[in-house]
């Protein structure tokens, strides 16, 4: 039975496409059979963060408009056997998807993967909708930071609303996502810790992702974390978080604070 | 001295505290408007109903506005009437 999962925020530059290029191929790695639908029409990230960017012909508005078949427009990854992306299109506007070709698309295809995730836009609007209305399950990703948690609040609000799932009176099951972390400094109470994040957000908590330099250098080479560096600790989070995606009781790893030696400091190094 | 006991003092407490307060307040009333369906908006379309009834208005002039205080909240209605209006009532009476 497959899976439609939405990765959503509201708050732009949260982690949203990084962290749906990690959790898919940290899927797929599990052999699971995986794509990755970017919805951010106009302006596609998605295909550049999984190094799929030269190999972009046909994309997801063209799918809908039936100018090219689904077959057509999904990309396998060069790395994962069983991970697929399904890029947005870049010229046109997000008015061109529509409710109806959306439903069509991930109908279509249920039937042929395992995962299905949807990499929603920032902000409220026709594309985050459309990317969140036919999922059974979404992660909320947030930074521990005060307008990416309302906006987070916001998006619950949404999940619980504007969903398929919602209006039909079922449940949709969500998944607080923490990105950018840093143990140092939420522990000297300069950041909100994941406490206060929970408490707020009232929903589970599927993972914490540190604030790494691992994820910049991934993104840099076109290689989701997980693949890249898979003994970094973003990229063990993220495989941790994946797993509990599966349904797996995982114990969660807090971040430990990543000090800087006494020659480090001397030299002006950055930890790694 | 005292400046360094101050900061070590002020590191203990970060503003991670004021940024849970804020939030908390602040979300407590959001989700209380999400569930209610745009009350300012039918505030706004039955107040200028009911005038309309009895004067000519530019429904772009009525303005409602709530201000939500501690204890107490306001609700501000600031309909701007044209001047013609005094001269027809004149004639009316």
């Amino acid at each position: 039975m497959a899976k439609v999962l939405v990765v959503t925020s509201g708050k732009g530059g949260v982690g949203k496409t990084t962290s749906t290029a990690a959790l898919g191929a940290a899927l797929a790695q599990r052999g699971e059979k995986v794509v990755v639908v970017d919805f951010d029409v106009g302006l596609r990230n998605l295909d550049l963060i999984m190094g799929a960017e030269r190999r972009v012909v046909f994309d997801l508005i063209n799918v809908a408009q039936g100018v090219a078949k689904l077959s057509q427009a999904l990309i396998r990854d060069k790395r994962l056997e069983s991970l697929w992306l399904l890029p947005a299109s870049q010229t046109r506007d997000k008015d061109a998807l529509t409710d109806e070709g959306v439903r069509d698309i991930i109908a279509d295809l249920r039937t042929k993967f395992d995962w299905v995730i949807c990499d929603s836009p920032a902000g409220i609007e026709r594309g985050a909708t459309l990317a969140m209305r036919y999922a059974d399950e979404a992660v909320v990703v947030t930074n521990p930071e005060v307008s990416s948690v309302r906006d987070a609040d916001r998006i619950i609000g949404m999940l619980d609303s504007k969903t398929v799932k919602a209006e039909k009176g079922e449940q949709i099951k969500k998944h607080v996502l923490i990105t950018r972390y840093d143990t140092g400094r939420a522990a000297r109470g300069e950041m909100l810790n994941i406490d206060d994040i929970l408490e707020i957000l009232a929903i589970p908590l599927l993972g914490i992702i540190p604030e790494s330099q691992d994820v910049l250098k991934a993104s840099n080479v076109g290689s989701p974390v997980t693949l890249n560096n898979a003994a970094s600790q973003p990229a063990r989070a993220y495989i941790d978080a994946a797993r509990r995606l599966g349904g797996e009781t995982v114990d969660m790893m807090v971040p430990t604070e990543q000090r800087r030696g006494f020659m480090d400091r001397l030299l002006g190094r950055r930890a790694a | 001295m005292s400046m360094n006991l101050f900061n070590l003092l002020r590191r203990r407490t970060g503003s991670a505290p004021v940024a849970r307060e804020r939030l908390q307040i602040l979300l407590a009333h959001e989700r209380g408007l999400r569930s209610q369906p745009d009350l300012l908006g039918i505030l706004r379309e039955e107040i200028l109903a009911v005038v309309s009834r009895h004067i000519v208005l530019d429904p772009e002039k009525v303005i409602v506005r709530m201000d939500r205080g501690d204890s107490v909240s306001t609700l501000e209605v600031d309909i701007e009437i044209p001047n013609s209006f005094e001269k027809r009532l004149a004639v009316a009476s």
